[in-house]
C-alpha cells in the first residue's frame, strides 16, 4: 500500500467513526420526540429551539458526572465491560457499503474493506457484543446486573441462530459472501422479493440482538431497572448507550443491504455515488423508525415466551426457508 | 517468512499476545478472569489465520468459539457464581510427562520453523496457495475439501454431535419424569403436606438416576 491508499483507508475510518461518535446524539433526540408524540406529550422541548440541544445537555452532564466504580466489582472487568460493547459494534461497519465506486483520480469504494468474508464477519462481530454485557452484569456484583446478563447471553446466543438461518437463505440466492457481491445481486430484484420470510425472520433477530423493545428482557426498566448496566455512571454508561444505537443503526443497514439493495435505487446520471448513500440513508432511516415504533408500541416478552418464540417457531420457520430456498436455486440452475 | 514489514510486524505481536493470554488463561485463579483470557487467545489466533489467507477460518472461530462455546462457559460459571478457585498445588505427578513432552513439542516446532526447506516443503497439505487461487479462494477451497473429500467424517461429526445432545437432553430430562410419575401433583388445600412431600421423594429420585 502507498501513501495515498493509506490516506484514503485513514480518512474512511475516522468518517464511520465520526459516524457514531456524533450521530448516536440527533438519533437519541429524535426517539425521545418520537416517542413522546406516540405517548401525546412534548418529549424534550425545553433546551435550545425546541429542545434540539437536549442531547447535546445530556452528553456534557455525563461527561462532567463523577465515575462511579460499586465496592466488590471485580475492578478490571468492570472497566473493560464497555469497551467490548462498543468496539464489536464499531469494527462490524468495516464491511457496510455506504455507496457504489466512485471515481477520484483512483476508483474508491464507498465502504472500509470489501471482505469476502463479510457477512460473517458481521455475524462474528454481533455474536462478540453480548461480552460487553455479560462481562458488565457479572463484575457489577449486583443481582439486577447478574439477571440482565444472564438472560441477554441466553437470548443472544437463541436469536444469533435464527439471524444465521436467514443470512444464508440470502446468501445462496446471490452466491457470494461479500455485501458488495450480494448488493450487485439485487441489481435486478431486490431480495426481500424471493426472501419475504428471511427479511421477517432477520428483522425480529434484529430487534432481539440489539436488546431493543419487545425483546429488552435484559434491561427490563421495570422490573430490573436497567439490568446489565445498572451500576454504571457517566461516560461509562453512556458509552452503552453509544453500543446500544450503533447496534441499532448497523441491523438498520444490514438489513437495508441483504434485503433491500442497499444503495441501489433511481439514480441521476453523473451523481450515482450521491444518490446511492441517499438511497441507503433512506432505507436505514426507515428501519431506524422502525425500531422506535416497535419501542412505542410493543409490550415486553416474558422470558419463557421469548425462548418458545425463538426455538419452536422462528428457528423451524428458518431451516425450512433455508431449504426451499437451496431448492429454488438447484432449480433454476 | 512474511511478504513484507506489516505482516512481520502483525505476526509478532499476534503470536506474543497469543502465547501471554495463554499463560494468563492457565494462571488465573479466577475461571472468569480466565474464560475473558481464553477469548483474547481465540482472537489472535483469528489474526493469525487472517495472515495466512484464511478468512473463513478467522471468522468462523470467532463466531464459533468466542461467539458461542466461550459464552456458554461464562453463562455456566456466573450461574455457579464462582469468584475465585480454592488454591491448589500446580505441580501433579503428570509433570513427569508433561516435562518431556513439553520438550518434545518444542524442538518440533523448532525444526519446522527454521528447518531446512525440504521438511517445510514435505509438510504442505494438499491445498497450497496456487490450488486454493485457483478455487476462488480460502472458502471455496475449504467446501471442496468438506463435502468431497471429507463429507463421511463431516457427516458422522454431525450424527455424534446430534447423539450427544439428543444424550444431555434425556439425561436432564429424566429426573422431572420420575417425579411425575412418582408422586402426582399437590392438591389444592393440601399445599404445604405436598411440598414437604416433594422435597423429601427429590433425594432418593436423585440417587436413582446418578447411578
Amino acid at each position: 500500500m502507498d501513501f495515498w491508499a493509506w490516506l484514503i483507508l485513514i480518512t474512511k475510518v475516522l468518517a464511520v467513526f465520526l459516524l457514531f461518535a456524533i450521530g448516536a446524539m440527533p438519533l437519541v433526540l429524535l426517539e425521545r420526540w418520537i416517542l413522546g408524540r406516540m405517548q401525546s406529550r412534548y418529549g424534550p422541548h425545553r433546551v435550545g429551539w425546541r429542545g434540539t440541544l437536549q442531547t447535546a445537555a445530556d452528553g456534557l452532564k455525563l461527561g462532567i458526572k463523577e465515575d462511579m466504580i460499586p465496592a466488590k466489582s471485580d475492578k478490571g472487568v468492570y472497566w473493560f465491560a464497555p469497551v467490548m460493547m462498543v468496539v464489536p459494534a464499531m469494527a462490524a461497519w468495516a464491511i457496510v457499503p455506504f455507496g457504489p465506486e466512485v471515481e477520484m483520480g483512483r476508483t474508491i469504494g464507498l465502504w472500509i474493506a470489501d471482505l469476502n468474508v463479510g457477512i460473517l464477519f458481521f455475524l462474528a462481530m454481533g455474536s462478540l457484543g453480548v461480552y460487553g454485557v455479560v462481562m458488565s452484569g457479572w463484575s457489577s456484583n449486583s443481582k439486577y446486573a447478574h439477571l440482565g446478563a444472564l438472560r441477554s447471553s441466553a437470548q443472544v446466543i437463541s436469536y444469533e441462530l435464527v439471524m444465521g438461518l436467514a443470512v444464508l437463505a440470502v446468501i445462496i440466492y446471490a452466491g457470494s459472501l461479500s455485501l458488495i457481491d450480494i448488493v450487485n445481486a439485487q441489481a435486478g430484484l431486490w431480495f426481500i422479493v424471493p426472501q419475504l420470510i428471511g427479511f421477517l425472520l432477520f428483522l425480529i433477530a434484529a430487534v432481539a440482538e440489539t436488546n431493543r423493545a419487545p425483546f429488552d428482557l435484559p434491561e427490563a426498566e421495570s422490573e430490573l431497572v436497567a439490568g446489565f448496566h445498572v451500576e454504571y455512571s457517566g461516560m461509562r454508561w453512556a458509552f452503552f448507550f453509544m453500543a446500544e444505537y450503533a447496534n441499532m443503526l448497523l441491523m438498520s443497514a444490514l438489513v437495508a443491504t441483504l434485503f433491500l439493495g442497499g444503495w441501489r435505487g433511481w439514480t441521476i446520471p453523473g451523481l450515482e455515488a450521491l444518490t446511492g448513500v441517499f438511497w441507503f440513508l433512506l432505507k436505514c432511516s426507515l428501519f431506524m423508525f422502525g425500531f422506535f415504533l416497535l419501542r412505542a408500541t410493543q409490550p415486553r416478552f416474558r422470558y419463557d415466551q421469548l425462548m418458545n418464540f425463538c426455538w419452536k417457531i422462528l428457528i423451524p420457520i428458518g431451516v425450512l426457508n433455508l431449504l426451499i430456498a437451496a431448492g429454488l436455486r438447484m432449480a433454476w440452475s | 517468512m512474511a511478504d513484507n514489514l506489516e505482516t512481520t510486524v502483525a505476526f509478532w505481536y499476534l503470536a506474543i499476545a497469543a502465547v501471554g493470554a495463554g499463560v494468563l488463561m492457565l494462571a488465573s485463579r479466577n475461571p472468569v478472569h480466565a474464560a475473558i483470557s481464553l477469548v483474547i487467545v481465540i482472537f489472535h489466533v483469528a489474526g493469525l489465520f487472517v495472515i495466512l489467507g484464511a478468512g473463513f477460518l478467522a471468522v468462523a472461530q470467532i463466531a464459533i468459539y468466542a461467539g458461542a462455546i466461550v459464552v456458554l462457559f461464562l453463562f455456566t460459571l456466573m450461574m455457579l457464581d464462582m469468584r475465585r478457585l480454592p488454591e491448589e498445588r500446580v505441580t501433579h505427578r503428570q509433570i513427569w510427562l508433561g516435562i518431556p513432552l513439553g520438550i518434545l513439542l518444542a524442538i518440533e516446532a523448532v525444526v519446522v520453523s527454521v528447518g531446512t526447506p525440504e521438511i517445510s516443503e514435505s509438510i504442505k497439505g494438499a491445498f497450497p496457495p496456487a490450488t486454493v487461487s485457483e478455487l476462488g479462494g480460502s472458502t471455496q477451497a475449504l467446501a471442496v475439501a468438506l463435502f468431497n473429500e471429507f463429507t463421511l467424517p463431516f457427516l458422522g461429526a454431525s450424527v455424534l454431535l446430534t447423539a450427544a445432545t439428543i444424550g444431555a437432553i434425556v439425561l436432564a430430562r429424566r429426573i422431572e419424569v420420575h417425579e411425575q410419575a412418582d408422586y402426582p401433583q399437590a392438591r389444592p388445600g393440601s399445599s404445604d403436606e405436598a411440598a414437604a412431600d416433594q422435597s423429601s421423594a427429590a433425594a432418593p429420585v436423585l440417587e436413582e438416576s446418578a447411578r
